[in-house]
């Protein structure tokens, strides 16, 4: 049953946009930061927030169709503990695409900064201007982010790992090329 | 002594020019009540900035709009956005060139009445070096000892040469700048006074 073993369509959709969204709207990031004002400092963290917000439908669109579909079947000898990891990992990560667009977007509005969606939609402020509050958004903001950063090396390190080591089929489930050779060969 | 008396000549003359040249007495402001504030749009995405310091010289009664004056000077120094990078840059030559430009001033040139309580003022205005004729409507209303002007109108940012260089760039910061103004004067003197 290779349309089983796999995560769907949508999901591998899913999953490999909002990875290629949050990789040019973390490295936007780090790139801005430290630039002397300019407007091309004001384009960057315009389009920062953008990217942030595309994160944030994203992410949503992701939670919503996990609630709504059951992911692959682990392979039945895939070790308990292991599920469990995955399953933490799997949440954390959920949790922090959630709550980093979420954090930027209320450290913008407690700056007194509203966020306008592609320059056309205005989106309501979420806090009232506070500089302090905007500071601790900032670094709380920041410091997910780097949390992150950690947690997807060791998320794409494992799968790397099930992929050249272990080589089963794990990294087939959620690839969107040449994944059912592969799945297939596991039911073997 | 005779410093007494040129002081006290010159304050007689001042009373003179004062009575002869404005009709409707000079009001009290209430620098403390009163705020200036710009909004410009930064990627569409207006932003407010304060002038935390100016000086204003009003002498203006409803019931005779068009005898009312008004001049303002703004001290550009003291424009604040709440980001100290940001206030140094609109400080700076490629902005306001606090420097060497350190005021805005407006002078009314005329006031009319709009009805239901609204006027518009109108008279040029400079910054940095430049003067344009602005037109700002108003509304005027007294409350607890007060009375308040409040309105609001629209500048070109660059036909000032606010924002030169990479600046010049309208679609990062947008040419139309609103300028807010609310300001509080002590009530009735106006009327007590003449």
């Amino acid at each position: 049953m290779p349309s089983n073993d796999r995560y769907s369509a949508t999901a591998i959709a899913l999953h490999w946009l909002i990875f290629a969204v949050i990789t040019g709207g973390f490295a936007l990031a780090v790139y801005m930061v430290d630039l002397p004002l300019s407007p091309a400092k004001l384009k960057y963290f315009a389009w920062h927030k953008w990217t942030g917000i595309t994160v944030f439908l994203l992410a949503l669109a992701r939670v919503a169709w996990r609630l709504t579909h059951r992911t692959p079947p682990y392979a039945a000898d895939f070790p308990r503990w292991q599920r469990r990891a995955a399953g933490a990992m799997h949440a954390a990560l959920y949790a922090l695409i959630l709550a980093i667009p979420l954090t930027g977007w209320l450290y913008s509005s407690a700056a007194g900064v509203t966020t306008v969606y592609f320059g056309v939609l205005p989106l309501p402020d979420l806090l009232a201007k506070d500089k302090a509050l905007a500071e601790l958004l900032k670094s709380v903001h920041v410091t997910l982010n780097y949390a992150l950063l950690v947690l997807v090396l060791l998320h794409a390190i494992t799968a790397l790992h099930h992929y050249f080591v272990i080589r089963d089929p794990m990294l087939a489930r959620m690839l969107p090329w040449a994944g059912r050779r592969k799945a297939r060969s596991a039911d073997v | 002594m005779y410093n007494l008396h040129r002081a006290a000549f010159s304050l007689l003359v001042a009373a003179l020019l004062t009575a002869s040249a404005a009709p409707v007495a000079a009001q009290t402001i209430l620098y403390e009540k009163s705020r200036i504030t710009c909004v410009s749009r930064q990627m569409n995405v207006p932003v407010e900035a304060r002038f935390k310091k100016f000086s204003a010289q009003i002498a203006f009664d409803p019931a005779k709009p068009a005898a009312g004056t008004a001049r303002l000077d703004i001290e550009l120094e003291s424009f604040d956005i709440d980001n100290a990078e940001v206030n140094d840059e609109a400080r700076g030559k490629q902005w306001f060139d606090a420097r060497n430009f350190p005021k805005a001033t407006f002078v009314a040139a005329g006031i009319k009445p709009l009805g239901g309580g609204k006027f518009e003022v109108r008279g040029p205005l400079t910054i940095k070096g430049k003067t344009h004729e602005v037109v700002a409507p108003f509304t005027y209303k007294q409350e607890a000892g007060t009375a308040i002007f409040d309105g609001a109108f629209p500048i070109k940012r660059l036909q000032y040469n606010i924002g030169e260089g990479v600046w010049k760039d309208t679609d990062t910061v947008a040419d139309e700048v609103q300028i807010k103004f609310h300001i509080v004067v002590a009530a009735g003197n106006a009327a007590a006074k003449r």
